[in-house]
């Protein structure tokens, strides 16, 4: 059987949709049809990719317009009756076909405080924390940085907020960090200034294109605004601060 | 003249996986200037991949544990053809190593009093793999990426090293392009830590990611250093067999230090029908038995299931030729029939699982707390690589040290799961504190710009002769398929004696490769490139297959079936000749010291 895979092809100055027909078999990916086509038809074609196993988080790229990782989207979920339309994320540079300029991102790792740890419970240097104390953080910490979520950010992929907001994928950071039971760091008032939580208006789009299933949204944003609420805006504190 | 931006470094780290990282915070913490090139973008090298855990003696879970087990327990799983220092040292100083990551903000799974937890895993006496689920490889890169980028390291991504600089005898830094423009780049360095990684990419069926070309590997070799025991290539006897897209991604071993066990079409536990006399005395025999291992009972012994892998690999490869596999090929992996001992065993899989349910569910459409897995033998990981010094990690070339899976010598024969992850941040830390040291202690080294410009002249040539020419994907593919076919699992000199003809030609077809387009980000360009290493590693493992008449560890030779006592003396050394001739022989194996040996003897 055969499908038709409208590709985006270009780079920084502009750039045009080019169709490739190619045979398909069953239980293929996006990013196996990709690579046929390269193989094949297209040699050049700029594609990043790493473990074809949903675990690097290199391959992410829009797939009918929605947000995915090409090796995790089996060709039989999608429509092969029409052309799948595949492009490079929106939200940051194009470097050529489907591979974008993520470094942003990495510059906005560096500005966050790093892991302090509270010093060692135990003689021996370590420390002893409880399952249930570090479930959630886990779950933080499943992120494969494939920056899907800061692709569908409204606030950096329409407002363009590089500046003054470091989206969805460094809140989720900030708060397997806050919220890790040895760290002893304080980043709240970050968050409320230069990070820009009060950006986010929880519209949970970032949560429903992680594909590591994370709750960002709930588990992650909405704690972490709670705990800026808490600290700036607290009525009470705020007459105890005065008096 | 080809143009090239230049940077310089004390130490220059090549490769950015869990050794990389490990080594480049260690020269940083001496305070020497660091580079490091990863091939990737920063966090995606193939350590994320990595599942089942880290091994270490913590005893945290059997207080019986201790480095000497599992330094005998490394040893008898290599064949003892190891480097014995390092099995020693990696022993040793796993259990810090691992503390360590918990000090920069790793979280690893707990015990009930708080402490890291620890699991069962094919060859380790007692549970011994620290882990976070079924993902430990990605919590260890990300720990040490987060953890490494405020140690003042300058990171090139997206960047491949074309060759390796020599000045007088030393090393003098590296010669190779960025992916995103295209432009060369020198990197002057008065110390190189090669970590490369692996080399499954020659194979057709891999676990590996589309970097593991052998970079490392072939770089020191051209540059003139020693390779050793190249023959041993780890075929993990559990990679997914369907959809054929996905065949060869990794199924973890933890499915079975959880319980999960082998079936073959007639629903029959096959591994309990071969038990090597090696390991009978530690080998369950009974289902039952088996079962009480997996919950922790400690004086029940292990299923056959979490014999070493190579074992399994070919028990595996028995049942299918037998006509005894599943539908696609493989057999079956069971983790939904623990059901009949655990109650909620599904939210219990999920839990323990997460990445391989999530995998199948995905890629197979299979639930695996429901139904049974189809599983088969995948090219995994090389035991073989650079020879290297055991305690400092530098190789036979002043100046280039390696470390992780691009050095030989820690696992022998073959290596042990969740050893590779402890290798990684045991000699990433001791390369990175040699190279350091060797740095202060020499001057910078001269540049030879005729090697620099000869090799950029060679790497543009695809670009002359266009896409007309051959296809450097077709080139790829083929390798792969033939070295599957004529190097895999089951060896034979006829068959190996072809794939050097077969790698010959296809190193005149890869000399008329040719590409279309320009040199940004130009995937066509890049597999050019990496068809080089690929050609001398998959070289080079078969030259040292040949060699080693007989079967051990990883290498099954079917025409010399048994262990030969006289081979397990030596170790297999390849090098370059004067000619350009790739040198293979034999070196005897250092005597082991009679400490280690009483070790040996007394937890074997």
């Amino acid at each position: 059987m055969d499908a038709m895979f409208r590709i985006w092809r270009g780079d920084a100055n502009g750039g045009k949709f080019v169709d490739y027909k190619t045979p398909v078999d069953p239980g293929m990916v996006v990013l196996d049809a990709v690579h046929r086509i390269q193989a094949t038809q297209a040699p050049d074609m700029a594609v990043r990719w790493n473990c074809k196993a949903g675990k690097c988080g290199s391959c992410s790229a829009e797939i009918n317009g929605t947000p995915k990782l090409m090796c995790m989207t089996r060709l039989n979920s999608l429509n092969l009756d029409m052309p799948v339309i595949l492009e490079p994320m929106h939200t940051f540079p194009s470097i050529r076909d489907l591979v974008t300029d993520v470094s942003w991102n990495f510059e906005v790792k560096k500005k966050i405080k790093p892991f302090k740890p509270r010093k060692p419970d135990a003689p021996d240097g370590t420390w002893r924390m409880q399952q249930a104390d570090i479930d959630r953080v886990q779950e933080f910490r499943k992120c494969i940085e494939c920056f899907l979520c800061q692709d569908v950010c409204h606030v950096l992929r329409e407002h363009r907020k590089f500046e003054g907001f470091i989206g969805p994928r460094y809140f989720v950071y900030a708060a397997a960090l806050e919220m890790n039971p040895l760290d002893t760091e304080d980043r709240i008032p970050e968050l409320r200034k230069q990070d820009g939580i009060g950006y986010c208006n929880i519209t949970t789009c970032c949560r429903q294109v992680c594909p590591e299933s994370i709750t960002i949204t709930e588990n992650a944003i909405i704690p972490l605004k709670e705990r800026v609420v808490d600290r700036y805006f607290d009525p009470l504190k705020k007459i105890f601060r005065i008096l | 003249m080809a143009e090239y931006q230049s940077y310089s470094y004390d130490v220059l780290v090549i490769g950015a996986g869990g050794a990389g990282l490990r080594a480049a915070i260690e020269a940083a913490s001496k305070g020497v200037k660091v580079g490091v090139v990863c091939k990737s973008l920063l966090g995606k090298a193939h350590t994320v991949m990595a599942e089942g855990g880290v091994a270490a003696a913590l005893a945290n879970v059997d207080d019986r544990d201790n480095w000497r087990v599992h330094f005998t327990d490394t040893m008898r799983g290599g064949q003892y053809l190891n480097n014995w220092r390092m099995a020693e040292l990696h022993a040793k100083e796993a259990p810090d190593r691992v503390r360590e990551l918990e000090a920069w903000g790793a979280l690893f799974d707990r015990t009930k009093d708080g402490r890291i937890l620890q699991r069962n895993f094919g060859g380790h006496r007692y549970p011994r793999l620290a882990h976070v689920g079924d993902r430990t490889g990605l919590e260890m890169i990300r720990t040490l990426q987060d953890h490494g980028i405020h140690t003042g390291m300058e990171v090139h991504m997206e960047c491949t090293v074309l060759t390796l600089l020599i000045d007088s005898g030393r090393i003098a830094g590296a010669f190779g392009y960025d992916r995103e423009k295209g432009h060369f780049i020198l990197w002057k360095a008065k110390a190189v830590v090669l970590a490369t990684g692996g080399i499954g990419r020659a194979f057709k069926i891999t676990s590996n990611s589309w970097e593991y070309t052998g970079d490392g590997h072939a770089l020191a070799y051209r540059a003139g250093a020693e390779l050793k025991d190249m023959e041993f290539v780890q075929f993990h006897p559990t990679g997914m067999v369907w959809p054929p897209s996905v065949r060869g991604i990794l199924v973890t071993e933890g499915v079975r230090g959880e319980g999960g066990v082998l079936r073959n079409s007639e629903g029959k536990r096959f591994m309990f029908d071969d038990i090597p006399d090696l390991y009978k005395a530690q080998t369950a025999d009974s289902e039952a038995e088996g079962w009480r291992y997996c919950t922790g009972d400690k004086n029940a012994r292990r299923p056959p299931e979490l014999l070493t892998r190579d074992h399994v690999a070919r028990c595996i490869n028995r049942e299918v030729k037998a006509g005894r596999g599943s539908p696609h090929g493989g057999v079956f992996l069971d983790i939904a029939w623990i059901k009949q001992h655990i109650p909620k065993s599904e939210e219990h899989i999920k839990r323990k699982l997460p990445s391989m349910y999530h995998q199948f569910k995905q890629l197979a459409d299979i639930d695996i707390t429901k139904e049974p897995m189809e599983v088969g033998p995948t090219t995994h990981y090389m035991m073989g690589g650079i020879s290297v010094d055991g305690d400092s990690q530098m190789s036979t070339l002043p100046g280039l040290f390696a470390a992780g899976e691009v050095a030989a010598g820690l696992h022998g024969a073959n290596r042990l799961g969740g050893n590779s992850l402890s290798d990684l941040i045991v000699f990433g830390q001791r390369a990175g504190e040699y190279a350091a040291q060797f740095a202060k202690e020499h001057p910078a080294a001269a540049i030879d710009e005729s090697q620099i410009q000869s090799t950029a002249a060679k790497a543009l040539e695809p670009f002359e002769r266009g896409p007309a020419a051959e296809n450097p994907y077709a080139i790829q593919y083929d390798l792969q398929e033939k070295m599957q076919e004529l190097v895999g699992i089951v060896r034979v000199e006829s068959e190996m004696e072809q794939a050097l003809e077969v790698v010959a030609a296809l190193r005149e077809r890869a000399a008329h490769a040719g590409i279309a387009g320009h040199r940004q980000y130009n995937n066509g360009w890049h597999t050019a490139m990496d068809l080089d290493q690929l050609l001398t590693v998959s070289e080079a493992i078969t030259r040292a297959a040949l060699l080693r008449k007989e079967s051990r560890g990883a290498q099954f030779r079917d025409d010399y079936p048994n262990k030969d006592p006289e081979w397990s003396k030596y170790n297999i050394v390849i090098r370059r000749g004067s000619q350009g001739e790739m040198i293979v022989e034999r070196r005897p194996i250092p005597p082991i010291p009679t400490e280690l040996l009483k070790i040996i003897e007394e937890f074997k």
